[in-house]
């Protein structure tokens, strides 16, 4: 698309109890994003257009929403890409309420979040009460901290979308937070039996629709939840590890390379990592 | 878990927005693993043709490796086929193939690659990525029977030592025995299939997400521990591939047993150089 032209947006009008899509026409032109159309759409036919944005950059995670379908955030996603012959259509996530139009009530995801225990480091290493860490631990949990909380991949993961399991299974946002804690080089905290009970991280069947949402590209299904689950299996299904652990102790503090876990009075105070 | 009223509406099978072919890619899985399914268990049942010895060759088909019980002349590692204990009974004739080909499919069965593409193709959960459901019900891998793949770590060690077999067997495709009863050592095609059977099944065996949870990412710290820590990384790599390697594994082991079930019928003709 060189030249402006005229294109059609077929947006979601309404609320979770009654709604329709609609059709808007408007002018695009080269470099526009799904959220610049929104904008136009609602400066020149519909000023009472709900939409949530904020960075406009990819990185507040705001603009959340399903465009053809896709899962995706509309800041980041060019109308190049898109087939203009046909409608547009954009609407609100779908494993979430909707407020109005294309805005959600996703507060779900953070009353998930904190219920997780936070982290929780081992007794520091020098007196004046810091920590030596390797940089090759470090970047292992760096690539879950790229997550900007857009709940795309709670959007697209079927657990929560089409079975609406959200009194049982914290999804895969929760997972990548999760093991950001549980894989740090320095957190002596267990959440495994959350991860595998309160999470229920058994309802993942590995379907990756998470992992190809992601607009940050965390390997969410390879790096966190299937190590997480690989985790979960020695602490509670592999009968051979759980007896290995009565001769090692083969708990948090063996994955932490043998360091001890840290005396309670010793500890600085919660925060986080 | 927080208590949710979210009032969500259901949505039907197959209900999407999506303008792109999102049924293509579980059809492909479904159509090339039930082909394959299918062929591994005609040639399991055939019980012959297994092994070809044309001029000298020593090719074994991966189905039937290793291969415990044999006839004369084939490199069997127990005795004679059909072992003595082997029910007369049975309704169906005696074939190595049955000995062994539960291992490497029970990897594949419990591979978390293969999970994520057969629930979608075979059990439509979901059939795409933002594509609705047939079913309501739902337990995932939570529970019975589904709860059982967690067995994946077990089965991986049976693999990874086919693996170890079957790169015994492309050592042994070099050897070509002469009329006169000496050995000489050559490269034929069918090796050439053996060594990238043996190559291919080791790229995705070994880069499974079992084993890199075993060799190193079960520890935070990998850090003062370099040699496992380059042996995580390594495993990581082939793990970044993993489907790539399930795929093109699974079709060459097939073909691999296609050309020795050629060969060994002398439908084609082996190429090789001796030296």
């Amino acid at each position: 698309m060189t030249e402006a032209r005229d294109a059609t947006f077929r947006i979601w009008r309404g609320d979770h109890a009654t709604g329709a899509f609609r059709d808007y026409r408007t002018r695009v032109t080269h470099g526009m994003v799904v959220l610049d159309a929104v904008h136009q759409v609602q400066s020149e036919s519909a000023p009472d257009l709900a939409c949530r944005w904020n960075c406009k950059a990819g990185k507040c995670g705001s603009c959340s929403a399903e465009i053809n379908g896709r899962p995706r955030l509309m800041c980041m996603t060019r109308l190049e890409t898109l087939d203009l012959d046909q409608p547009v259509t954009v609407e609100p996530l779908r494993a979430f309420p909707s407020i109005r139009d294309l805005v959600t009530d996703v507060s779900w995801n953070f009353r998930v979040k904190a219920k997780i225990p936070p982290f929780r480091p081992r007794t520091p290493d020098a007196p004046d009460g810091t920590w030596r860490i390797d940089q090759a631990d470090v970047e292992r949990v760096q690539e879950f901290r790229k997550c900007i909380e857009c709940f795309l991949c709670q959007d697209v993961c079927h657990v929560l979308r089409d079975h609406h399991k959200h009194d049982e299974f914290a999804g895969p946002r929760h997972f990548v937070y999760q093991a950001a804690l549980d894989m740090h080089p320095l957190d002596v905290e267990e959440r495994l039996r959350q991860v595998k009970d309160e999470n229920g991280i058994g309802y993942c069947n590995i379907t990756r629709c998470c992992t190809k949402v992601c607009p940050e590209h965390i390997a969410i299904t390879d790096n966190a939840i299937i190590p997480l689950k690989e985790r979960v299996v020695d602490e509670f299904y592999d009968p051979l590890t759980r007896l290995f652990r009565i001769f090692r102790a083969k708990r948090k503090s063996d994955r932490m390379d043998g360091r001890p876990e840290p005396d309670a009075s010793a500890l600085p105070p919660k925060g986080a990592p | 878990m927080s208590q949710a009223d979210l009032r969500l509406p259901q949505r039907g099978m197959g209900a999407t927005s999506r303008r792109d072919a999102w049924w293509l890619e579980p059809l492909i899985v479904f159509l090339v693993l039930s082909a394959f399914i299918v062929y591994t268990t005609w040639a399991a049942f055939q019980g012959v043709n297994y092994f070809a010895s044309q001029g000298g060759a020593h090719y074994l088909s991966p189905f039937y490796s290793p291969l415990l019980y044999g006839q004369n002349g084939e490199p069997y590692w127990i005795g004679l086929a059909p072992p003595s204990w082997w029910p007369a009974w049975s309704p169906f004739a005696f074939s190595p193939a049955f000995l062994i080909l539960a291992g490497p499919a029970l990897m594949r069965f419990t591979c978390y690659y293969y999970r994520g593409a057969y629930y979608k193709a075979f059990w439509l959960d979901p059939p795409s990525c933002a594509v609705g459901e047939p079913r309501k019900s739902y337990i995932g891998e939570r529970r019975f029977p589904l709860i059982m793949q967690n067995v994946h770590r077990y089965v991986f060690y049976p693999a990874a030592a086919f693996v170890i077999v079957l790169a015994w067997d492309a050592i042994q495709a070099t050897r070509f025995v002469q009329e006169d009863g000496t050995t000489r050592f050559g490269i034929g095609l069918g090796t050439v299939v053996l060594a990238l059977n043996a190559f291919l099944l080791g790229g995705y065996t070994f880069g499974c997400h079992c084993a890199r949870h075993q060799i190193g990412g079960y520890l935070n710290s990998l850090a003062r521990r370099p040699i496992r820590a380059k042996c995580y990384g390594c495993v990581s790599a082939l793990n970044r591939r993993h489907m790539t390697w399930a795929w093109i594994s699974l079709f060459w082991v097939a073909l691999t047993d296609v050309y020795v079930r050629l060969v060994a019928q002398d439908i084609i003709t082996d190429p090789r150089i001796l030296f």
